[in-house]
């Protein structure tokens, strides 16, 4: 409540000041036009920016959405001028970022957000519904029919939608086959089991200045270390982070997984355990990878498509021989059939999109723009520099098959995926799974690492919501 | 809390002396105009949000989820959560560790004997060493720390190419020599300044004399120099004290980590409270902080005074 009495006062000053300030710089000047022309200015802003991270959707919006919609726009004889706020950090920096710009009323009308912070942001009343801020056109867009269920879902809370998504993804096993062939590896590689993959990485060890294998753990990389990390390996011993009402505790599943990491860190040294404690240590792998130095590698297709992409512009750490030398390859569960649903590989999928600010002054006009910006053009536009798994299937059956990484992606791995709960507490949760691939990385036995993480999330959620010991 | 902290320091300095009611003749009213805005400032940006904090503490608000739209008062909670917290405590240890060693060792000696092995240059080699310990003090902190990483990188590092100890990863395998070294670098400017125009102002009679006596090195240091610098020593430990517990740029440099092994009483405050979303416990720890600040600087008034006595 104090927040919500806190944030009246504040509006009113601001409005105050604004008006004094608009009263000012407009004496003398013509009235301002009406409401149906404009002139409006709408803001958009992502995770992204141009030359560094996620610079294809960055020069996407710079270069096709924002002249296009303007144009569109002036069209309808609207003034229309839309601007971008480009930013490049990490993800838990701009989630940070966001929040306090919607608690504060502030922030761009159109915001791109992973999928995970809808739950908490919901809660906290930072967005709403979609159809409630844009109105009823909103429900009436076309694009809906193209957008699958289960894609939908990536931005919704409580069987609402609060965005677009963005998109699917899967995550894969990557190597090297270079390094494969070097290690006396065929490099037509698909490993049946979490077995196959350590004694490839024991291979591999043989080399020189080769890290064998990275998987990412720790605190460090936040986010990345669970869904690049751990639940693909929880969802190979058949359990999931979230089941029946129940947070994932210190089960059997869980043991396993975090015994991996003992074995790849710790007992055989098949990975760089200092790495995952840097504070830039995610970056430093995909150097790593592009430089030959790391065998394989858990990511998403954002690794192939954005990171290690040759084309110009694109990659953090472009691989000019990407398509030769990187092969790619499904995650094996623990053993054959031990994963979730019986199944014999696994992968997570997660999803950002974008939502409208609740606190726009122009949100149905900004709908129109979330909308162009999903538009079966837009996304053909998105999709020309660097091709993406799109939300949309018209768009997906028309352009990935041009491209052989992300057509196996959809066609391989999505089926076999699984995704994170939309539940607030999630990212709390998170936190604490990164925090047990730390202990366990950093020398903590795997029962204390289990344990103190159950504890952790009892904590969190109470002992009732907690499965196993 | 502010509030008790503005007030005794005002009376202590205030004098005793009886003055005329009313020299201007403004009389209150107009005299109380005349101050207003001030008293607004002050309010406005002191004492709302030191209220404030107070308040948020005894909440369980957060950065987003249910808690954020609707906290709810939990009065002392946030401190009892706070202090039976063993990660506080860890964190605690590491700010002293890191005072003691970073502020109290290094800044304060390491200053001092710079101020003392350039006392008696003079001309330009003088104006190079104080130059380049300023340099240290006015190169921006977010500059510095980028120094720092490129300094201590585990590949290809300036510190491991000079000591041939390639592929050593100094932030993590030594993080709190680390930031203690960082910080020594980046603060000991201000002790070498003021520790330099005190050693100028000990009058020289008294070194003469110390001298005509054989008194050696050492001696002089003890009997002439500290007795006549003391104030300066005192006060020049209470800054650097209080600047290294609530500084905030080691984080720039191990951001905490690796697993907290950095976490000092600001990190651990802003990680609490930014990254990990939990606002009320953060400002919980921030009065905590507070008040160990002002136990730090009331103990540095009573010596102070102590020593004025004598």
């Amino acid at each position: 409540m104090i927040n919500h009495g806190n944030r009246r006062i504040l509006a009113a000053l601001a409005v105050a000041t604004a008006g004094a300030l608009v009263f000012a710089g407009c004496s003398g000047e013509a009235p301002e036009a009406s409401e149906d022309t404009g002139p409006v200015t709408l803001t958009i802003t992502a995770n992204s920016i141009a030359g560094g991270k996620n610079a294809a959707e960055a020069d996407w919006i710079a270069d096709w959405v924002i002249p296009e919609f303007e144009a569109a726009m002036e069209e309808d004889g609207k003034d229309v001028t839309v601007e971008f706020e480009p930013q490049g950090v990490d993800d838990e920096n701009y989630k940070t970022k966001i929040a306090l710009d919607l608690q504060s009323g502030e922030g761009a009308d159109i915001i791109g957000m992973d999928g995970i912070w809808v739950g908490e942001f919901a809660e906290a009343g930072y967005i709403k519904p979609l159809a409630e801020v844009g109105g009823d056109a909103v429900d009436a867009w076309e694009g809906w029919e193209q957008i699958p269920e289960a894609v939908q879902s990536a931005v919704s809370f409580d069987d609402e939608r609060y965005g677009v998504p963005q998109g699917a993804d899967g995550r894969v096993l990557y190597f090297n086959k270079d390094l494969f062939e070097q290690a006396g590896l065929d490099a037509d590689w698909q490993p049946e089991s979490w077995e196959d993959v350590l004694d490839a990485a024991r291979e591999l060890k043989q080399l020189d200045g080769v890290t064998p294998i990275q998987l990412n753990a720790g605190t460090a990389m936040g986010e990345a270390t669970t869904m690049q990390g751990l639940l693909p390996m929880l969802v190979g011993t058949g359990e999931q982070v979230y089941e029946d009402d129940k947070w994932v505790g210190d089960t059997d599943g869980l043991n396993d997984a975090l015994d991996l990491y003992k074995t790849i860190y710790v007992d055989e040294g098949l990975g760089d355990a200092v790495l995952q404690q840097e504070a830039a240590g995610r970056d430093t792998s995909f150097q790593l990878f592009a430089a030959n130095q790391i065998g394989i590698l858990l990511e998403g297709d954002y690794f192939w498509r954005s990171v290690i992409n040759p084309e110009e512009g694109v990659g953090t750490a472009p691989m000019a021989n990407r398509d030769d030398v990187v092969g790619y390859t499904k995650i094996p569960a623990m053993e054959p059939g031990s994963g979730i649903n019986g199944q014999d590989f696994v992968s997570m999928s997660g999803g950002t999109g974008r939502v409208l600010n609740p606190n726009s002054e122009h949100p149905e006009l900004a709908w129109e723009l979330l909308a162009f910006m999903n538009s079966a053009d837009a996304y053909k536009a998105r999709n020309e520099g660097t091709v993406a798994i799109t939300p949309r299937t018209d768009v997906n059956d028309e352009m990935l098959a041009g491209d052989p990484m992300l057509t196996y992606v959809s066609e391989e791995v999505l089926p076999i995926t699984a995704y994170r709960p939309p539940l607030a507490a999630y990212p709390q949760v998170s936190t604490a799974l990164q925090q047990a691939t730390l202990d366990v990385v950093s020398g903590v036995s795997v029962a204390d690492a289990a344990s103190t993480y159950a504890d952790a999330v009892k904590d969190i959620v109470g002992d009732d919501a907690v499965s196993g010991g | 809390m502010t509030t008790s902290t503005t007030t005794p320091a005002g009376s202590a300095i205030a004098p005793r002396r009886r003055r005329a009611d009313d020299v201007a003749g403004l009389g209150t009213a107009r005299a109380g105009i005349f101050v207003a805005p001030a008293l607004i400032l002050i309010g406005i940006f002191l004492l709302f949000p030191a209220v404030w904090t107070i308040w948020l503490g005894m909440t369980d608000y957060r950065l987003t989820g249910l808690q954020a739209a609707s906290p709810e008062f939990v009065g002392l909670d946030n401190y009892a959560e706070a202090l039976t917290d063993p990660s506080f405590w860890n964190s605690l240890w590491l700010t002293l560790i890191f005072v003691l060693f970073s502020g109290i060792i290094g800044q304060t000696l390491i200053g001092f004997g710079l101020a003392w092995a350039v006392r008696n240059i003079h001309g330009w080699v003088k104006g190079l060493i104080e130059g380049l310990v300023l340099a240290a003090w006015v190169i921006p902190a977010s500059v510095a720390s980028f120094l720092w990483l490129a300094l201590l990188d585990r590949r290809s590092g300036t510190v491991n190419g000079l000591l041939g100890t390639e592929g050593t990863a100094w932030l993590i395998d030594h993080p709190m020599e680390s930031i203690i070294i960082f910080n020594i670098w980046v603060g000991t400017a201000f002790s070498m300044q003021l520790f330099s125009s005190a050693l100028s102002a000990v009058p020289p009679s008294q070194i003469e004399s110390a001298k005509m006596v054989g008194a050696s090195g050492w001696q002089q240091l003890r009997d002439v120099i500290v007795p006549n610098i003391k104030g300066h020593i005192l006060t020049n430990t209470l800054l650097i004290t209080l600047w290294t517990f609530n500084t905030f740029t080691p984080y720039l440099v191990t951001a905490g980590g690796p697993n907290g092994k950095t976490e000092i009483l600001s990190v651990y405050i802003y990680e609490t409270a930014i990254p990990g979303g939990q606002l009320g416990l953060g400002a919980a720890i921030s009065l905590i902080m507070l008040l160990i600040n002002l136990v730090i600087a009331l103990g540095y008034v009573r010596v102070s005074k102590g020593r004025k006595k004598r």
